[in-house]
């Protein structure tokens, strides 16, 4: 069987990456009014700076292929962090094993504990986040952690350390619906420089690991670049390409893709700015993917600002994480009544922009006429 | 108001027959994509509909209220029947225990049944989507089947027990109307059981299309939920449904695809 991971090694992006860079008029206008896009040139061709000021039409087509595939609503989750603990040492991120500060992984009992909480705000989808560690995140205990979830939670997915389809497998009977793995850069050059140490490291084992989670039964498989880490049009046609090869190669999980920039974190990381798309540049690429991906769930997370999430969701957004705490036990301050929990203490994995509660960010979408929607799977289905 | 009582006039006179159950719309509405469940119901309201679909991933299967997940309070089981969907399933045996949660939860014993292991076009699964037909319509389910426009698979759910069948116009979402044309021509001309189009229908022309081809009823969801005002097209709807079961029932004229001859072939045997 074919990888991805050898399908993107014999790939050649330099022709879309050029268009991407330098697009001419008629390729752009061939590319917004195309019925189907066919190939990478097109989405190159909306992601190009000569493509920018047709951004407007480019959200009104957007729109409309949105609405027509996921109606007025958007799809609302919560992350639990459970584990700070993390054998990696990306440079960017703020859980590296070089920053020190007191790791925290929390008993499947307190995970439970929070889950209950959450439940009570509202959250019917959890996403269990982990870094890695194969003595504190193992395999017994994430599973546990998804039973006790699943008592209060009808769908529990998952952010955690690539895993074998075996693993998977596990997880799934456990009753997790889904697996998300961001490959934080799609270049390879760029993945060395920045995962110096640690199993992470492995280019191609976590470019492969949508497919072993689908070979695994995960309904669904997230994708992931973290925007910042290098040039953000190759970034954005690969995942592109990720995604279309998955869905032909593993057509029955469903593909969603996370849209994160980067934000500031423990380690004092500094990205090239030129790297990270700016709000009009991100807003295109939401925009292009869309019309690329007419099926494919585009999630934005609290990374991003509330004024720009809650627009986002009007053009091609469709679900997002509210009331997000990045640090394990985040939610303990919060009670069954009131919402508020621990924010900038040291443990945390990135700072968040939306501190909205859930009810604030599910009301700024009522108000803007979408419907939040809190269920939209059952683990009965499952299990 | 004195139009309403008319709207649905033919269709009052010759009430659909389905499940041991009498329908005077032949419009049903899906209840997923719409902006809010107010919106919802308005529009649920505004087709006259006696029939809607509600996706159970959607709703509590424990029977207990969530305020979270309340379509169900949205919906008037006096006015229309709540027919349960198995959206989400990938296979039988995940529609099978969705539709027996739905009975213990409270649903009436009918359920729509939706299998599409593809997520992108959800296309329905034929193989599975038969065996769990096979096994509910055996548990007295009143089993109405999302299908392809397939006659045989049409043939072979009917002898499954399955109270009708639903096969496509277009993938959902698409409101490309009845590209299945002459596969659907085929399913009404064999099949004993009645046929709804479920998906496809995106216009009310593509829904009086559908009821002058001669289906049973019509099932429409992404046109109306996902139209800049969702109450004026369900109302829409409800009359093209009503002038296409109207014009069919009264005998429509032949189409030519050109003028006819002035002057007759066989006017020398005269």
């Amino acid at each position: 069987m074919q990888t991805f991971s050898e399908f993107l090694r014999a790939s050649d992006f330099s022709t879309p990456l050029a268009r991407a860079h330098s697009a001419t008029p008629a390729q752009i206008n061939a590319a917004l009014h195309a019925e189907k896009f066919d190939t990478l040139e097109d989405l190159a061709a909306l992601l190009s700076p000569q493509a920018a000021p047709l951004l407007e039409p480019m959200a009104q087509r957007a729109q409309r292929v949105t609405r027509a595939h996921f109606g007025k609503t958007v799809r609302l989750f919560v992350p639990l962090y459970l584990s700070n603990a993390c054998v990696n040492n990306c440079k960017y991120c703020g859980f590296g094993t070089r920053n020190k500060f007191e790791r925290t992984t929390i008993s499947p009992e307190e995970a439970e504990r929070q889950v209950e909480i959450l439940a009570a705000h509202g959250f019917r989808s959890l996403l269990l986040v982990s870094g890695e560690h194969p003595k504190f995140a193992n395999q017994a205990y994430i599973e546990d952690c998804i039973t006790r979830a699943l008592k209060h939670m009808p769908s529990v997915g998952l952010e955690i350390a690539p895993a074998d389809v075996e693993a998977y497998r596990g997880f799934v009977a456990a009753g997790a619906d889904s697996l998300t793995a961001f490959q934080e850069t799609y270049h390879e050059p760029t993945y060395l420089e920045m995962h110096p140490s640690g199993p992470k490291r492995d280019f191609a084992y976590r470019l492969d690991t949508q497919q072993r989670a689908s070979l695994g039964g995960m309904r669904r498989v997230g994708l992931g670049a973290l925007f910042g880490l290098h040039d953000w049009r190759f970034e954005t046609l690969c995942l592109a390409a990720h995604a279309r090869w998955l869905m032909k190669h593993c057509w029955r999980s469903a593909v969603t893709i996370s849209l994160p920039r980067m934000r500031p974190a423990a380690g004092g990381f500094s990205p090239e700015q030129k790297n990270i798309p700016n709000d009009r540049q991100f807003t295109q690429l939401i925009c292009a993917l869309r019309l690329f991906l007419p099926n494919v769930g585009l999630t934005l997370s609290t990374r991003e600002a509330p004024q720009l999430r809650d627009h986002l969701a009007h053009i091609a957004v469709t679900q997002m994480s509210a009331g997000a705490s990045t640090e394990p036990g985040g939610y303990s301050r919060c009670l069954k009544d009131r919402w508020e929990h621990t924010t900038h203490d040291n443990g945390e994995q990135f700072g968040v922009a939306d501190e909205r509660s859930p009810r604030e960010v599910a009301r700024a979408l009522r108000e803007g006429g979408l419907e939040p929607v809190w269920k939209d799977f059952d683990a009965s289905l499952v299990k | 108001m004195a139009d309403d009582i008319s709207i649905n006039r033919m269709q009052a006179a010759h009430p659909l027959k389905l499940g041991g159950r009498a329908f005077s719309s032949r419009l049903f509405v899906g209840t997923g994509k719409f902006s809010s469940n107010e919106m919802m119901r308005q529009a649920v309201d505004a087709s006259g509909t006696q029939l809607v679909t509600v996706a159970l991933k959607r709703a509590p299967l424990d029977g207990k209220k969530d305020p979270f997940a309340d379509i169900l309070d949205f919906l008037d089981p006096e006015k229309t029947l709540i027919l349960a969907n198995t959206s989400g399933a990938l296979n039988a045996e995940e529609a099978v225990r969705l539709a027996r949660l739905a009975v213990a939860a409270g649903f009436p014993k009918w359920v729509k049944l939706e299998i599409h292991p593809d997520p992108n076009y959800l296309l329905p699964d034929p193989i599975e989507t038969l065996k769990a037909a096979e096994i509910l319509a055996k548990e007295d389910f009143i089993v109405l089947p999302y299908i392809n426009a397939d006659p045989v698979l049409a043939l072979r759910l009917q002898e499954a027990g399955c109270a009708a069948v639903m096969p496509l116009g277009a993938p959902i979402g698409t409101n490309r109307g009845i590209e299945t044309r002459a596969q659907i021509e085929i399913i009404i001309e064999q099949a004993q059981v009645p046929v709804v189009i479920d998906a496809g229908i995106g216009r009310p022309s593509h829904a009086a299309q559908a009821m002058e081809l001669g289906v049973d009823a019509v099932l429409v969801n992404t046109a109306i939920a996902a139209a800049e005002n969702p109450v004026e097209t369900a109302r829409a709807f409800a009359l093209a449904v009503e002038a296409g079961f109207a014009a069919r029932r009264s005998g429509l004229g032949a189409m030519h695809t050109r003028a006819e001859a002035t002057s007759p072939l066989t006017g020398f045997l005269d």
